[in-house]
């Protein structure tokens, strides 16, 4: 508590202690015994109430006061004190009930729920500054040979920073010096430590957890990771859901159509029909007070908030409330391959080498005639052979464009290279059952076996499709620029329903349209398409789905930029993740608005029919605003 | 120019709605939106008014919620 709500706290305090007081009196003095009449007792009952009235409230009659002059009329202050006011009026019809005791305690039940809630608004206000308090205070810089404590916007791209064991990463670059551990959760939600050596690019926002790191920055603090993630999140607020508008207009009009018929029913009956005026004052009065929208001003926004909030927590970024609305109406997801289901990366998936032939001698001629490439395939190759490389040993090495390299090594004549090549050179081989790039290798004009090279789907991919159809997505599509052969193999080992393979970019995008249509035409408008891509190239298809998904926030702005959904750590079991946030958070936003509405709507219809008293109506405003916020606030707690 | 400000004592959500819709109607601001969970409020207005716009935008601040101030 702050100190404001502190002396708000004591106020209502005191005027609760008042109120007993006034209470005990009221109910233990015989009043009218002692002043004579009833008339006098009654007056006395009034000024006895009036004290912790003032007390507890004089600050919500001056507001109403003050915002009347402002011409807002219909706020939660006006409302309340026309209602309690209303109440202690009602000494001047000395034939009905006495009332002042509920204008009373009604204005305390007010400010008691008025407080608890700017309480509950504070504390979560705190657990989501708590999320996003990913942002480093401070960068140490080497300038004149001394270690500077800095401010990270004034770092420049190139200087040399300085990153200790326990300190947060301040601003992106390239280690230079120093080997550590980094701590990404707070970025990825990934809780194993990443390894960092010279070379590798660090990410701002990551806590250095042991060496010390000099590291050179690659990117000034406003385009660092950390910056760009802090404005994403503060701003996905401006991208409001459709519930969230909805509950917005829907404020406008409630407000003014229950006070408009609370005065009717406080007028209409007793003019008309010449029934009781306090009876019937009563009851608009009631309608008043239930008349605020707050429960469902407040509760919706802040579920929203907190589900986009929870989901960053756990590596998952939303850039705004329409796309939890959206996430949660997934009906099927496109998955581009390269990348989001795979590595993107080749590697050595077999080594199959002719009788009399060791594996590792296959790998090794393969390894020495691919030396001189780059090639992502001879790359592969040599990173799966163990031993160096002696260029020494190498006498030519001749390549044969589109189908492999013809190399001298050791005074032995080796071939390297598709079927094409064993073709041509008249050699026989054996083809393998397994899919991906088959690299033959052939020694002094005789077989001696095959390498397969494939990109690799993602350890987890697997499980984040089944995930996804227990999350209750009924389509899982492929689309792949890569080969028929290659596609259906993925597919299989994935248990994805359906692909589309050797696809150029212009028809990912025209066959997303085609799903789209699937999509909405199965289920109605509400059956949603989400397309799943690395975001460097799928830039197109991600705006062109209903939600656009992408892998690999570190460090690709590309996919920040076109994607409504960002995964940090590239894991493609994120996804389920985020459409269960998505579909968690629905569920509040629903449950609070029908609880809120369902509740003032019974109080309201009670109230009319003279049922509802005064304290019911306290509860079906303030009462309800506090549990719906306290429910919103489940949505920021999100399983890892 | 687009711009994102703390608000300080923003203590009613529905005021905040308010506000958001009184701050749109002041002559030369193109969008205004307040995030009542983290108390900011962007504004974007034409550059050559953006001074009189803010004082403008105070000002229905404080016809809506007293307390509440715009931190600049």
């Amino acid at each position: 508590m702050n100190k404001k709500q502190k002396r708000w706290r004591n106020r209502i305090l005191l005027a609760i202690a008042l109120f007993v007081a006034a209470y005990a009196i009221e109910t233990f003095v015989p009043l009218e015994a002692l002043l004579g009449s009833r008339d006098a007792a009654l007056w006395a009952e009034f000024g006895l109430f009036a004290v912790p009235y003032v007390i507890a409230g004089y600050d919500v009659v001056a507001k109403a006061v003050r915002n009347i002059g402002h011409g807002q009329v219909f706020d939660e202050n006006f409302l309340m004190t026309v209602a309690t006011l209303g109440a202690f009026a009602l000494v001047l019809f000395p034939d009905s009930e006495p009332h002042m005791a509920e204008g009373a305690a009604v204005m305390l039940f007010y400010q008691v729920g008025e407080l608890f809630q700017s309480y509950a608004v504070g504390k979560s206000r705190e657990s989501i500054a708590e999320l996003m308090d990913i942002a480093p205070d401070y960068a140490n810089v080497m300038r004149d040979g001394a270690l500077l404590q800095v401010d990270p916007y004034e770092v420049a791209v190139g200087d040399v920073i300085v990153v200790k064991a326990g300190e947060r990463v301040p601003l992106d670059g390239v280690v230079l010096d120093g080997s550590s551990q980094l701590d990404t959760a707070a970025l990825t939600g990934e809780s194993v430590p990443r390894e960092i050596a010279p070379g590798d690019e660090v990410v701002s926002g990551c806590v250095n957890l042991s060496g010390k790191l000099e590291v050179r920055v690659e990117k000034p603090f406003g385009e660092s990771t950390v910056s760009r993630i802090l404005e994403l999140v503060e701003n996905a607020a401006d991208k409001k859901a459709k519930t969230e508008n909805f509950i917005t207009r829907f404020a406008r009009y409630y407000t003014p159509a229950v006070v408009g018929i609370a005065a009717l029913l406080a007028v209409a009956p007793p003019l008309l029909f010449g029934q009781p005026w306090s009876d019937w004052v009563m009851r608009g009065l009631v309608f008043l007070v239930v008349s605020c929208p707050c429960a469902l001003v407040i509760s919706v926004p802040l579920s929203f908030f907190g589900g986009i909030g929870g989901a960053s927590r756990t590596g998952v970024l939303v850039k705004g409330s329409n796309y939890l609305e959206v996430l949660a109406k997934t009906q099927a997801v496109a998955f581009d391959k390269t990348g989001t289901l795979t590595d993107g990366s080749f590697d050595v998936v077999a080594v199959h080498p002719a009788s009399g032939i060791e594996p590792e001698r296959l790998l090794e001629m393969a390894a020495y005639a691919e030396s001189f490439s780059d090639h992502p395939i001879a790359v592969s190759v040599k990173r799966a052979f163990s031993g160096a490389i002696d260029e020494q040993r190498i006498e030519s090495v001749i390549e044969q464009s589109g189908h492999g390299v013809k190399a001298v090594v050791d005074k032995h004549v080796m071939l390297v290279g598709n079927d094409k090549l064993m073709g041509s050179e008249g050699i026989d081989f054996n083809d393998c059952h397994l899919t991906g790039t088959i690299l033959h290798v052939s020694l002094d004009g005789s077989y001696a076996g095959h390498i397969v090279i494939a990109d690799i789907v993602k350890p987890n991919a697997a499980e984040a499709i089944s995930a996804l159809h227990n999350e209750g997505v009924k389509r899982t599509i492929m689309l792949t620029g890569d080969r028929q052969d290659v596609a259906a193999s993925v597919v299989e080992q994935l248990g994805i329903d359906e692909f589309y393979a050797q696809l150029l970019p212009q028809d990912k995008v025209e066959r997303v349209e085609r799903l789209l249509a699937q999509v909405h035409g199965a289920d109605g408008r509400d059956a949603k398409l989400a397309f799943v891509g690395d975001g460097i190239n799928d830039a197109p298809v991600l705006t062109r789905a209903d939600i656009g998904i992408a892998m690999g926030a570190m460090g690709s702005d590309a996919a920040i930029e076109a994607a409504d959904v960002v995964l940090m750590d590239d894991d493609p079991a994120s996804i389920a993740k985020a459409i269960r946030i998505a579909k968690k958070t629905m569920g509040i936003v629903w449950q609070n608005i029908v609880f809120a509405l369902g509740v003032k709507l019974l109080v309201l219809v009670l109230a009319a029919f003279g049922i509802a008293n005064m304290w019911m109506a306290v509860f079906a405003d303030v009462g309800v605003a506090v549990i719906a916020i306290l429910n919103a606030m489940r949505a920021m707690r999100v399983g890892r | 120019m687009r711009k994102s400000f703390k608000l300080q004592d923003l203590e009613c959500a529905n005021c905040a709605a308010k506000m958001e819709a009184a701050i749109a109607k002041i002559p030369g601001v193109n969008s205004a939106n307040i995030s009542f969970m983290t108390s900011k409020l962007v504004i974007d207005a034409d550059d050559a008014r953006f001074s009189d716009v803010l004082d403008e935008a105070q000002h229905a601040i404080t016809a809506i919620e007293k307390d509440c101030v715009i931190l600049r």
